[in-house]
């Protein structure tokens, strides 16, 4: 912001304001410039905004219960009353959307945190010491790479019982091995600058060098990164919740609402259509913010994350 | 050459054991014992066996040694085709394997086809008629192509194609060799859905590396020399452009076996995705575990295949 610094009265009376003013251009500015200079950008971010408002208001906004059967208003078609019709148990459509935005958001955030930081942590340690670290980090990860991420996260999941938890920590470890890779290979390089011999050379710590100066130089790929994760995260659980895997009945999960609405297919296709249309949204939306986040950080990125 | 593909080989055999002793140890890692389990499973009344008796079948199993010997003993069973047995179906692992993965690798096949010849010449021809209406039809579609749910496109299509217009059948498999036009009409929809993903990520990778290929000095030395834009694009641009492609495909492989565990559930198709769901549900471990490993180690062949066949493209990466 402009800022008065002094005012000083000049020969003929008048009165002279100085300002400091701030540098016209900055790194912001161009980021900004870059990040809201594609409209599908712009689209994507409005859809997120919208998707966190929906979430976090989702008991406000909902117009009826999302969980109370009413075996009377069962398989209702879409009218004014209820904009997207009633499931089989008479449940409002558009209600369980809202709350549904919630599931998908919960466990794409979640999931997102734990495997970021395990992920990111290991990678640097094992970018940053070399030898038999990296040897055996980047080996564990390998073992990770051929399985299927949606057969290892119902593996892990079968594994442990089902649940929403549990599906939670069977995507936080299925998607562990993008962050080690990435963090990995930016480390390697990152480590050979002179700014970090500089650093060696004044006695920091390991742990000080890789926590103030590898990470926040890894960051913006890894934040692009963990935007568009997020948006495989949601698909991935709504493939599994579309298995039966994922929370309890009668909580709502989109993809859950597929599987349910794809046995009246015949009779009210809207049930499986809309939440599935929501997963795709959302999904878009992240991969069209990661994109532009990409283009506007760090735009030699392109056609590698 | 040798060293480069006698390196990438032991690193593979490295992973493959990794693979084999993480998927041993998961299963081990259950809560509860893996015999009282397969026992409870097999029969109600043989839960009520007196201690003697279980003590005597754990030997029998070799469920009494230590677990390095008990993993020693599982691979060598795997090795001899011995994968256990399924409580479910009441009959060997590997016969059901035999039964049902010709069924998801001949639907993989197809969509891995269709991904790689469709997603590369999209990505081609939007890349060479770059912001003309072409590249504005692909290139969007390439962006939802990797955003749909495939479970939520089967079932679009099931209602638009099958019950609506009625000119595909709604879901079921039938062996191409007992009625080939029935089947392929039955394969269309779930291909479509097994290979969207692959179509729309080599689409997109290919445009963005054609762009690149096209930018460079030698492709302008071939238009200056007067070539013609189909040897200009075919013989000099196409073949550097499809490196970074290959290695897509390694991953393609991996998508597709994740995808078929949807696809297969929506169009009840008798493969292993299938089976894979219900073996999760059943708690019919042996049958995960079979699956798990097959997958993991198709997937694991495919990627090593790609990065020597990699290393053969582009002999800068063996020296890398």
């Amino acid at each position: 912001m402009v800022k008065k610094i002094e005012t000083s009265v000049g020969y003929n009376g008048s009165v002279i304001d100085f300002y400091k003013v701030p540098p016209r251009f900055t790194e912001w500015h161009r980021f900004r410039r870059v990040f809201l200079s594609r409209k599908i950008v712009l689209f994507g971010m409005v859809i997120l905004v919208l998707l966190i408002f929906t979430a976090a208001f989702a008991n406000f906004l909902a117009p009826y219960d999302p969980y109370i059967p009413d075996m009377s208003n069962s398989l209702l078609p879409p009218t004014a009353k209820h904009l997207l019709g009633t499931d089989i148990f008479g449940r409002d459509t558009l209600s369980r959307l809202i709350y549904g935005s919630r599931t998908a958001l919960a466990v794409g955030f979640i999931s997102v945190a734990i495997a970021s930081v395990i992920g990111i942590s290991l990678g640097i340690v094992a970018g940053y010491y070399g030898g038999i670290a990296d040897i055996l980090i980047m080996r564990a990860i390998d073992t990770l790479m051929p399985f299927p991420m949606i057969v290892l996260a119902l593996l892990v999941a079968g594994l442990l019982g089902g649940g929403i938890h549990n599906v939670i920590v069977a995507l936080s470890i299925a998607t562990i091995p993008p962050y080690t890779r990435v963090t990995h290979g930016l480390a390697l390089s990152i480590k050979e600058n002179d700014y970090i011999l500089a650093q060696r050379s004044m006695g920091s710590g390991h742990l000080r060098i890789m926590l103030r100066h590898i990470l926040p130089n890894a960051f913006p790929p890894i934040i692009v990164l963990i935007t568009m994760m997020l948006g495989s995260l949601i698909l991935a659980e709504a493939g599994l919740s579309f298995l039966g895997i994922g929370i309890e009945p009668p909580g709502a999960a989109w993809g859950a609402m597929v599987n349910d609405g794809y046995k009246y297919l015949q009779d009210s296709p809207v049930l499986s259509f809309a939440p599935g249309l929501a997963i795709m949204l959302v999904v878009f939306a992240f991969n069209m913010v990661g994109d532009g986040l990409r283009d506007a950080l760090d735009p030699r990125l392109r056609g590698l994350l | 050459m040798t060293a480069f593909i006698i390196r990438r080989l032991l690193h593979g055999l490295v992973v493959l054991i990794l693979v084999t002793i993480l998927i041993f140890f998961a299963m081990r890692l259950l809560p509860g014992d893996p015999l009282l389990i397969y026992l409870a499973q097999r029969s109600q009344a043989l839960q009520d066996l007196p201690p003697e008796v279980i003590e005597q079948l754990r030997h029998e199993y070799g469920l009494d040694k230590p677990l390095p010997v008990q993993y020693i003993n599982w691979l060598s069973g795997i090795f001899r085709g011995d994968l256990g047995d399924s409580y479910f179906y009441r009959q060997s692992v590997g016969n059901l394997l035999r039964e049902r993965f010709p069924i998801t690798v001949y639907l993989g096949i197809l969509a891995l086809i269709i991904s790689i010849i469709v997603g590369i010449s999209a990505g081609m021809l939007a890349a060479i008629r770059r912001g003309k209406w072409l590249d504005n039809v692909v290139t969007p579609l390439t962006y939802l192509g990797v955003t749909i749910p495939i479970f939520w496109l089967g079932i679009l299509m099931i209602y638009i194609f099958g019950l609506k217009l009625q000119i595909l059948p709604i879901a079921g498999f039938t062996s191409p060799f007992v009625d080939f036009s029935l089947s392929t009409r039955q394969l269309i929809m779930p291909v479509i859905c097994e290979s969207i993903f692959g179509i729309a990520s080599n689409a997109r990778q290919m445009r963005s590396s054609m762009l690149e290929v096209i930018r460079q000095d030698y492709i302008r030395t071939a238009w200056s020399k007067g070539l013609g834009e189909r040897v200009v694009i075919f013989k000099h641009a196409i073949k550097n452009s499809l490196i970074p492609v290959i290695t897509l495909i390694g991953m393609g492989v991996s998508f597709i076996f994740g995808g078929s565990v949807l696809v297969e559930t929506v169009f009840a198709i008798p493969g292993v995705g299938r089976l894979f769901v219900s073996g999760i549900f059943n708690h019919d471990y042996l049958v995960v575990q079979g699956i798990t490993m097959v997958m993991a180690v198709v997937v694991l062949l495919v990627n090593l295949i790609v990065d020597i066949s990699y290393g053969w493209l582009d002999p800068r990466i063996r020296y890398g």
